[in-house]
Parts: C-alpha cells; structure tokens; sequence
C-alpha cells in the first residue's frame, strides 16, 4: 500500500480485478468510475439522490435511484462480487438488515465508516460537551443524515450480532492505512479516524 | 427498397411525404392472422454509417407517429421530440442514424385498419386482426431487416414507445445494445385499460363510427375527440392544469349559466380533441390502445426471465407528476432487470408536467438521455 492512503485506495485493494461490484450510496459515481478504470470492475449502483443519479447515469455509469434500506432486497443472491457501503452505513435506518442484504447479494460486503472512537472525537466530547463534529461530518445533530454513527469498537458488536465475519479489517489516520486484527480492535478504535471492514456471511 | 411507393400508401398520410415500405414477406401476428400485405411508413434522420452499427430505432407513443424529428405534414407542427433530435442533440444525427416507423394498425402510412383489405378493396375495419405490442415490433424488426440493420445501437421510446423498446429487448435481445424506456411500464394497469375503455366507447358511441364501417370523408369526429379530450387529461397532472388553466375564464368576465366552454381548460381540451381528429383515425384508435392494453410482459420472476441472460444495457426514467405509468411501474421492471442480472440505470426524474413530461423539454431529462446515449455511442465507436 503506498505511504499515502485513501478510504478509495483501502476499498479499491478490497475489490477483486473484473468483479461485478454494487456501490450503494455511490453518489455521483466517483469510486465506480475509480473501480472501473483501475480494477476492471463492472460496476453498478444505488443511490436515494435523483441528483446524483442523473449525474451518475450522464457519466454512463449503471446507477439505479432506490433506497438501500429497502431497495438491496430486489437484487437475486449472489449477483455481486462485492457490494459497497463506502460512508453510507451510518445513514441506514436498519444497517444491520442492510448489511444482511449485502452479504447475500454480494460475496462480500466492503464496508467504510467515520470511527467515533478516534481519540481526536473523544476529546472533543469530553472537552466541549457537545456532539463532535469534524471536516468529514461537519453537520450539526439535528441536521445530519448519520443516524447511526458508531465506533469500530460498536461495529464489531453489530457483527456478531448480525453474525457477519469480519474478513478484514483496516484503520485509517492522517491518510496512512493500517491493517488491524479485528479480535484486537482496541488501539485502531483510538486512532483509527476511518475504518473499512470487509464482511462477508456467517454461517 | 426506398422510395415512396404511391399504392402502399394508407391512412392519413399525404401523397409523396416520407418514406413506405412494403414488407416483402408476410406478417404473422399474435392473434394467429397472418397479414400478407404490410406497409411500413417511416422516417430517418442521419446517416447510416458503413458498417451498420449507429442506428437507432425510436419508437413513437400511441398518437404520435414517425414524425418525429422534422415538421408533420399534416398539422404543420414541429415533430415531437424535434429537440432531441439533430446534430449535438442527446439523439446526434452527426453520429447516430435514427429510425422511426408508423407503428403497425397505425394510420400514417403504415397497414392499419384504414388501410385497404386486398381481399375486399375496401378498408379493412374492424376486418383487421387485433395487433400487439410485439407485432408491431416484429414489423419493425422487418422494416430494419429490408434496410439491413442487424443490431440496433439502442431502442429508444416513451410510453407506448417504452412498450415496444421493452418488447424489442424481450423478443430480440441479440438485436438491442441499449434499451431507453421511460415514462412506460411492462404492463397495462386495470387503470390503464379503464381509461382507454372509456376512449372507446366514446369512439364507438358515435353514430358516425358505423360499426367501423365509416367512409373516409365521415370519420367519427366527435367520439374520437372526446376520446382524446379523456386522454388528454390523463397525460397531464394537476399541478399541470392549475398552473396553465386554473379557473380562469375563456372570453369571458364570468360564468355563462350554460354549458358553452366557459373556463380555459374546457376550450383547451375542445381544441385538443377536434384538432386530434385531422391527424388520426378512429379505427386505429381503437386497435392501438388495445395493443397497449394487451401488454403484458408478466411480472416478479417470469418477468425476470424474459430477460434472462440479457446483455443489453437498460435506462428507465419515470417522472413523479405521471399518474398514469407511476415509478412503481418503472421499478417493477428495474427489480425484474436486477433479477436478470441485467445492466440497468433507472432514475425519477421530478417534474411536475405529468405523463406528457418526456415530451416537453427538460434538462435534467435531456442530460440524463443524452448521458445514456452516449456512452452508447462511445462504447459502439460511432
């Protein structure tokens, strides 16, 4: 991995060359089109934004409006090699049943969030007494679309609740990433400002 | 192969306009009729390139016909989707050649059921089989084979034009790149068939109409003008008619106490109707939207699977004002693709114009067909 890393470097190594991938909450299409020119992935996606649809649609991209909460459970098991929730997971009403769906559609979920457990968000907590806020997550509480924020701490909690296997596991701070062994997850949900999760079925 | 051909010509089309041609062989329908004789009328805009692969078929809703990108010439007006069509348009003559035909039981050129019964000499009527969906598109797919086309770059339609692009893909995937459907559906709603029912029982309720026996100087006017007026409604939205219409007088300071056409909407709806009747045939009314109420690709699974293995890439847009084809309708057959494992974009697009949306100019429309398209062309080389 080079020394400088994105969230899109971390889900990219993640996505198979060629695969068939679903990118839900995919925007505008910013990370498809990535995918597709350097991993030779087929990619498609879901996107609640009519907006965002459009301008996806307009770049030639294979994008459908829908909303993932509901939406996941029309495409047939297995139709994806990996299915994407690249900072989506935390604006889902149900993200347990989502992810649920994600695991059956897709061989595998990738699956990146803001970690609530960085210890810069912990100061401020600690230091403000207000809700943290942060260049990423700017919204104040009752304007923002993330519902359900969570540490890394808390997602691995919603893995053994929701029986996902966490396959891998990376943390990232200060645009370096850092693979971490998600049974000692402690030190990554300190420092970790981001983490990708690759999940895929229990059995 | 070209060339207007002076006997083929039927229904309402003016001598010497646009281009008819004969089907060299006959047409077997869905009803289990063959039709020996079929004309198809058609228009195109660009140019087909050498190796036949930038053709685009589009394909025209229930009253609109192949006069679609230049001036109709009956009303005069200019075709209706002029301005989406011509050079640096989403439909770029300078790259793609476009093919857009009367649809079959039609009445601006090609067989219908004004057209003459070669058995009787006289016009066919209520003689003429029950056409679908999919015969139309099987007369199209004729018209391509005689003007050697093969594999369309894209099937392009809106409403009844969706129906057939939808069709097109069902029935010849290995002949579809691209697949445009918007504002359309897999299928006629109860609603749907209800509306078109009360369209032709005005139609039939005319004395005029004469069993469908009438002579050509004495169509039905009024029937299907009341006919058009129910539809047209159903093309609009309420939004549509407050903004336009509201309550607002025709010539008038105030009410008549009578029934004379007192409020805009009233005139307006009068001059849609009787205008209607210059360029359309009754009897074609009548078996067009029973084509379109005969449609049915089925649905969930069984829908799935005629698509099943597809390779073609799929684009639907709905509007949210259409009461008529509704987003739920567009999703039925975007679940129905996912199933199939199909390339497929779909998008609501908000616009407050009801069904008629695709028909009025919008740039969010445009970009995202213009965006659908050409991609098409790109990964086609044209």
């Amino acid at each position: 991995m080079p020394t400088t890393t994105s969230r899109y470097d971390v889900i990219a190594s993640l996505v198979p060359h060629g695969a068939r991938v679903l990118d839900v909450g995919c925007g505008d299409g910013t990370l498809l089109r990535r995918l597709a020119e350097e991993r030779g992935a087929q990619g498609y996606g879901l996107e609640i934004d009519a907006g965002a649809v459009s301008a996806a649609v307009a770049q030639g991209l294979s994008v459908v409006q829908g909303d993932a909460d509901t939406d996941l459970q029309d495409y047939p098991d297995g139709a994806f090699d990996a299915v994407i929730l690249s900072n989506s997971v935390q604006a889902l009403r149900d993200p347990i049943f989502a992810l649920r769906q994600a695991v059956r559609v897709g061989k595998r979920a990738v699956v990146a969030f803001p970690n609530f457990g960085h210890w810069r968000i912990r100061g401020q907590l600690l230091l403000s007494g207000r809700m943290p806020r942060s260049r990423a997550l700017p919204a104040s509480w009752y304007e923002t679309q993330n519902i359900h924020l969570c540490t890394v701490l808390d997602f691995l909690d919603l893995c053994r609740d929701g029986a996902f296997v966490p396959e891998a596991a990376y943390g990232l701070s200060d645009r370096r990433a850092r693979r971490f062994d998600p049974s000692s997850p402690k030190l990554s949900n300190l420092r970790a400002q981001e983490a990708v999760f690759a999940l895929s079925a229990g059995t | 192969m070209h060339g207007s051909i002076e006997e083929g010509r039927s229904g309402l089309l003016p001598p010497g306009e646009g281009e008819v041609l004969r089907l060299p062989a006959p047409l077997p329908l869905d009803c289990g009729r063959t039709l020996e004789s079929v004309d198809v009328a058609y228009e195109t805009y660009g140019t087909l390139n050498e190796d036949r692969s930038n053709a685009v078929l589009l394909c025209h809703p229930l009253t609109a016909d192949q006069f679609a990108g230049r001036d109709h010439p009956v009303t005069g007006k200019p075709g209706w989707w002029s301005y989406l069509i011509g050079p640096g348009l989403p439909l770029d003559t300078d790259r793609v050649f476009v093919v857009c035909a009367n649809v079959l039981g039609g009445c601006m050129g090609s067989t219908g059921p004004a057209s003459l019964d070669p058995e009787t000499g006289r016009p066919y009527g209520l003689g003429f089989p029950v056409v679908t969906i999919s015969d139309m598109v099987r007369a199209q797919a004729a018209l391509l084979d005689a003007l050697g086309i093969g594999r369309l770059l894209a099937v392009v339609g809106g409403s009844m034009g969706g129906m057939q692009a939808l069709a097109w893909a069902a029935d010849f995937p290995e002949r579809v790149r691209n697949a445009a459907i918007l504002a359309s559906a897999a299928r006629h709603t109860p609603q749907n068939i209800a509306f078109h029912e009360v369209g032709r029982q005005a139609v039939m309720a005319d004395p005029a109409w004469r069993g469908g026996d009438y002579a050509g100087e004495e169509p039905p006017k009024a029937g299907l003008a009341v006919a058009r007026m129910a539809a047209h409604v159903t093309y609009l939205s309420e939004a549509a008619l407050e903004e336009k219409f509201g309550r607002r007088f025709q010539d008038r300071a105030s009410l008549g106490y009578g029934f004379d056409a007192d409020f805009q909407v009233e005139s307006y709806l009068r001059h849609q109707g009787s205008s209607f009747t210059d360029r359309f045939d009754a009897n074609s009314y009548l078996y067009i939207t029973r084509a379109m109420d005969y449609f049915d690709l089925g649905s969930g699974e069984a829908l799935s699977e005629r698509f099943s293995g597809t390779k073609t890439r799929f684009l639907l847009a709905s509007f949210t004002s259409d009461w008529l084809y509704p987003t739920p309708e567009s999703r039925r057959v975007v679940r129905a693709l996912h199933g199939a494992g199909a390339a497929v974009s779909f998008v609501e697009l908000r616009n407050d114009r009801g069904h008629d949306a695709f028909l009025i100019p919008d740039p969010a429309f445009e970009a995202v067909l213009e965006g659908f398209l050409g991609t098409a062309m790109r990964e086609a080389g044209v």
